[in-house]
């Protein structure tokens, strides 16, 4: 398991490579959340690929640190779909690649409200030593982190978990609100979960000139998530809640960076995160796989 | 083996999709043919909206800003000099150049979901306004080949 996690990655950093040298790059407008989504797609045809990263402390426990590597595409204007491969290494313990996901997220609305929805689905096939914490959700807490990676690979999970986010943007500020509910295909009750988030541009006027340290260049916010139960014990009893600052920066050179700091709410709550990612978006990857295959005319 | 197997036959569904959509749409840089429907869009703006004044008419660096925000966002799709290509509409064509400011903002705010112009509500107001000082800024006889010249 260790080499396909290892092989993954080198693929990963092969693409990051090849986008680098030779694919034209787009400027992303991305928010700075980790968890909370607002109600932004993908544009058509570009490629976004994102490495993010979740250094965790364990009580109890050896700290981790867990990875996700993240290929998002715009298949249209409402529709959005991405493939994420996860892993993670616990200290003293091991390596390991824990599964992977695919979301895909709709836009209903044709037009630009005051709320807007996006539905969001998504497949995850992982093992149960997944510990990239992408989203708080039913009674999920920080002592489930203390089994082995060896004991809790062995654990299969194949879920479902759909979110209903509602994002608004007022004043250059967004606010978005994601509610969460997931099943596991097996034999498990439906789990429930949330996340909040409030973010801004440290400036609504774009420069004149082009610029890598211009404020509006920068966003920042804060997020919250953390379970709420499952079906049959709804609620907010034995479960984890966080609160993380979020800091996003978009380059002009197409490169986006973020880092967001989280803090556990109660004892069931890792005590610290260190959330930070780095992604870049391919223009136009569309047109040029279509190219690719079908030749030029 | 199970789980590589998995990731692979994904990844390859993913690519697939993508390949299946992409060749929906004609390979960019292509000159554009002029039709006057893809302007469409433009008359369904609301009458009140239509109406709104640029509150940046008078800001000596909005074109500019305007012009380095249009090279970030929109060059990809209505082409450098904003003469269009196959994926997105000159925006030099008459209908643009005469439509409100008003016009112009709401279009950048709501987009054309269904015809893949995305939504650009996520610049902030005082960006969407730079952008409509920049598009109301070019010059209309550069326009896309095959469009109509522009009323004297």
């Amino acid at each position: 398991m260790v080499s396909t996690y290892r092989l993954a990655l080198a693929g990963s950093f092969c693409l990051f490579l090849l986008s680098f040298c030779s694919a034209p790059y787009a400027i992303a407008q991305e928010s700075p959340y980790f968890v909370a989504y607002d109600h932004y797609l993908e544009e058509p045809g570009n490629l976004e690929i994102e490495y993010f990263s979740t250094f965790g402390t364990q009580r109890g426990g050896n700290d981790f640190h867990g990875s996700w590597v993240e290929f998002e595409y715009g298949a249209s204007a409402w529709w959005t779909t991405e493939i994420y491969l996860d892993g993670q290494t616990t200290f003293s313990d091991s390596t390991v690649f824990t599964g992977f996901r695919w979301e895909n997220r709709f836009r209903p609305l044709k037009r630009e409200h005051f709320i807007n929805p996006i539905f969001y689905v998504e497949y995850e096939n992982k093992n149960g030593a997944d510990k990239i914490l992408k989203e708080g959700e039913g009674h999920d807490v920080e002592s489930d982190f203390l089994v082995s990676n060896a004991e809790a690979r062995k654990e299969h999970i194949h879920e479902i978990e759909l979110k209903l986010i509602l994002s608004s943007t007022f004043k250059g500020w967004n606010f978005t609100q994601n509610t969460l509910a997931a099943k596991n295909l097996t034999n498990s009750p439906w789990e429930f979960g949330y996340a909040l988030g409030a973010s801004r541009p440290l400036a609504l006027k774009a420069s004149a000139k082009r610029c890598t340290f211009c404020p509006q260049n920068f966003v920042a916010g804060a997020e919250m998530y953390g379970g709420l139960g499952d079906r049959h014990s709804f609620g907010l009893h034995d479960t984890a809640h966080y609160l993380a600052p979020v800091l996003g920066w978009n380059l002009p050179s197409g490169w986006g960076l973020r880092i967001s700091p989280g803090f556990g709410l109660n004892d069931n709550s890792h005590q610290f995160l260190m959330r930070w990612g780095v992604s870049r978006e391919i223009s136009g990857f569309g047109s040029m796989v279509s190219r690719l295959f079908a030749g030029r005319k | 083996m199970k789980a590589t197997a998995a990731t692979l036959a994904v990844c390859a569904l993913f690519l697939a999709v993508s390949v299946v959509l992409a060749q929906n749409k004609p390979a960019d840089g292509e000159a554009p043919k002029y039709d006057p429907v893809v302007y469409a869009e433009l008359q369904k703006a609301p009458k009140k909206v239509q109406e709104r004044k640029n509150p940046l008419e008078n800001d000596p660096d909005a074109i500019a800003a305007g012009a380095v925000l249009f090279e970030q966002h929109c060059a990809e799709c209505h082409g450098k000099s904003a003469e269009g290509s196959r994926k997105a509409p000159s925006l030099r064509a008459p209908e643009v150049q005469n439509a409100t400011p008003g016009t112009l903002f709401w279009l950048l705010t709501n987009g054309v979901v269904r015809k893949n112009m995305p939504v650009w509500s996520k610049l902030p107001e005082p960006q969407r306004w730079q952008l409509v000082r920049y598009i109301k800024s070019l010059d209309v006889s550069v326009s896309a080949a095959g469009s109509p010249a522009p009323k004297p």
